[in-house]
């Protein structure tokens, strides 16, 4: 007998080793289904990796600061009047986009659309990766003790990143939007087409579920959908390359992602989402005679001069004339759409004003609005990182503005 | 000094001190994870597989080449998302197929060497998607292209490491 067990000694603890390692595969994978919880192993593996990491990342981010902060500091001005410039540029843009958006609010509250606002973040530092083509994820520097937890999502201002897959101590494994294993609900930008985001075995995202008989052309932007109820509705995800047709009926779509998710160095943590119905204006229901009143013709008093009014010149009460502008041909065209208005409650009756009835273009100068936005802790870039907290108090100027002129605060 | 015989010549045994037993995988594993996150191509290479070949092909211990694998593939993937196994499993495997091949052949120059890495790293491929695919059901895909351009990396990586390896080992 110990001749057999000597003999066959080495044969004898491989087996051992491998069935016990099976073994532990099989209650991981039964535990998966149940509930997810971290093994001790992986959290003294990350115990053990992650803080040299930390000292690494930190050694040279230090570094990097002194040398462009002190001494790196060629072209800073030059770059600093360019920035001065964005920005002005980008300040006029906002004015114009934060009406737009006030207009898709009113929209939304009409129709009962519940959105989503992200409205927390947490900036955190990639510090390691898990060292495997086949999990693709990170390890940022921000874990349960700074309020992190599974499933939220990661972004950078470039677009999506991934979702929190498992959360220690001080650090959390993100799970990138490239891996095989990761989904994202995604749609596209121009053909409203919804399919699923994966990763593939060479690291290529490719989206899922289009069918072939749609048309989806190369450089279509590609967005969150929001329907994997992770990633808020509407963040870009990327961009796409290629299309082809795939297996069975659905299409190959190549995405290229917005974020280098080969580069991540900081990326932000979405801690919080609001979920919330856009919120008209007026709470108080609004009589439609009422509209119809206010938006007719007005009935000047009698006056001595009165008669040298004429109907083509007057204009709804509360509003005084805009130089330039032509009152409408028709008088019933306003009163029809305020009709229609009426019957929708909540629906605002300043956009009847009569350059609007006129069908006046979208570039035409717009009436002085009064916005209030916060921003989120830190923004995402992205539209819904914003968040409006109280819409519009619009204020018919008696001479429009153009966007360029406008205070955004 | 426990030599072993092979074809009429003589096949050295070596050993390792504790601190490169124990630092050298771990900083393998260190760098696999950190490296990555500034040089994404590296996620191409699998520095555990070549430390775990290293030192099984010069222990030449089936047993210790098996732990080393079975070690060093457990904290591998203890960083990942995955169960704790398959890398476990696969270079436990390796581990032990090195050291019998190393008892067997002269893995002392590149040319050896760098058949021997190409070769493990195509059986640590395969067992490690045979558990994945077959036993867990985890849905990855093959890549022919990659892997293969993967294991040729691999192998010249190899041979550059084991020869920065080789001024470790001890006689035994």
């Amino acid at each position: 007998m110990e001749t057999v067990l000597g003999r066959y000694k080495n044969l004898i603890v491989l087996t051992a080793v491998l069935f016990a390692q099976i073994l532990g595969l099989a209650v991981q994978v039964r535990r998966t289904t149940e509930s997810e919880s971290s093994s001790l192993i992986r959290v003294w593996a990350v115990g053990a990796v992650t803080p040299f990491e930390k000292v690494l990342v930190w050694v040279q981010t230090s570094t990097g600061n002194i040398w462009h902060n002190y001494f790196y500091l060629r072209g800073v001005r030059a770059e600093n009047r360019e920035l001065k410039l964005e920005i002005e540029r980008l300040r006029i843009e906002q004015v114009r986009m934060s009406q737009d958006a006030d207009q898709a609010h009113r929209l939304q509250a009409l129709l009962a659309f519940k959105e989503q606002f992200i409205s927390q973040t947490m900036a955190a530092q990639v510090i390691g990766s898990s060292g495997s083509e086949q999990s693709r994820s990170v390890y940022i520097d921000k874990g349960e003790k700074n309020g992190i937890k599974t499933d939220m999502a990661v972004i950078t201002a470039d677009g999506v990143v991934g979702k929190v897959l498992h959360v220690y101590h001080s650090t959390a494994l993100v799970l990138l939007v490239d891996d095989q294993s990761s989904g994202v609900g995604a749609i596209l930008e121009k053909s409203r087409l919804q399919g699923i985001l994966r990763g593939t075995p060479a690291g290529e995202v490719v989206l899922e579920k289009v069918m072939s008989d749609e048309a989806v052309p190369a450089g279509e932007r590609v967005l969150t959908s929001g329907g994997d109820r992770i990633f808020p509705k509407g963040l870009p995800i990327g961009t796409v390359t290629r299309v082809s047709p795939g297996s069975e009926l659905f299409l190959n779509i190549r995405v290229k992602p917005s974020a280098n998710l080969g580069k991540l160095e900081e990326v932000l943590v979405v801690t919080t989402i609001d979920e919330r119905q856009a919120a008209t204006e007026q709470s108080v229901p609004v009589r439609a005679a009422d509209i119809l009143a206010e938006r007719l013709p007005t009935v000047p008093p009698k006056a001595p001069d009165a008669s040298n009014a004429t109907p083509s010149t007057a204009l709804p009460s509360g509003t005084k004339p805009v130089p330039g502008s032509s009152v409408p041909a028709s008088a019933g065209k306003p009163v029809a759409k305020a009709t229609d208005a009426a019957a929708t409650p909540g629906l605002k009756p300043k956009s009847l004003t009569p350059a609007a009835a006129n069908g006046a273009s979208p570039g035409s100068p717009k009436p002085a609005v009064k916005t209030t936005t916060t921003d989120a802790p830190a923004a995402a870039g992205s539209s819904p990182a914003r968040v409006p907290q109280k819409a519009v108090k619009p204020a018919v100027e008696p001479k429009p503005q153009p966007p360029a002129q406008d205070n955004p605060q | 000094m426990a030599i072993t015989y092979t074809s009429g010549e003589q096949v050295e045994v070596y050993r390792f001190s504790w601190p490169v037993t124990i630092l050298v995988p771990l900083a393998a594993v260190f760098l696999q994870a950190w490296v990555p996150t500034r040089l994404h191509f590296f996620a191409l290479f699998d520095l555990p597989l070549l430390v775990t070949i290293f030192f099984a092909m010069a222990r030449r211990s089936q047993i210790a080449g098996l732990l080393t694998g079975s070690l060093i593939g457990i904290l591998q993937d203890s960083l990942t998302h995955q169960p704790i196994g398959l890398y476990g499993i696969s270079k436990t495997v390796v581990g032990y197929g090195a050291s019998s091949l190393g008892i067997k052949l002269d893995v002392e120059n590149a040319g050896a060497r760098f058949l021997l890495t190409l070769f493990f790293y195509v059986v640590h491929l395969m067992v490690y998607f045979g558990i994945a695919r077959y036993l867990v059901s985890l849905p990855i895909a093959w890549s022919w292209q990659r892997q293969l351009w993967s294991a040729f990396g691999n192998a010249f990586l190899g041979v550059v490491i084991y020869t920065l390896l080789d001024r470790l080992k001890q006689r035994a």
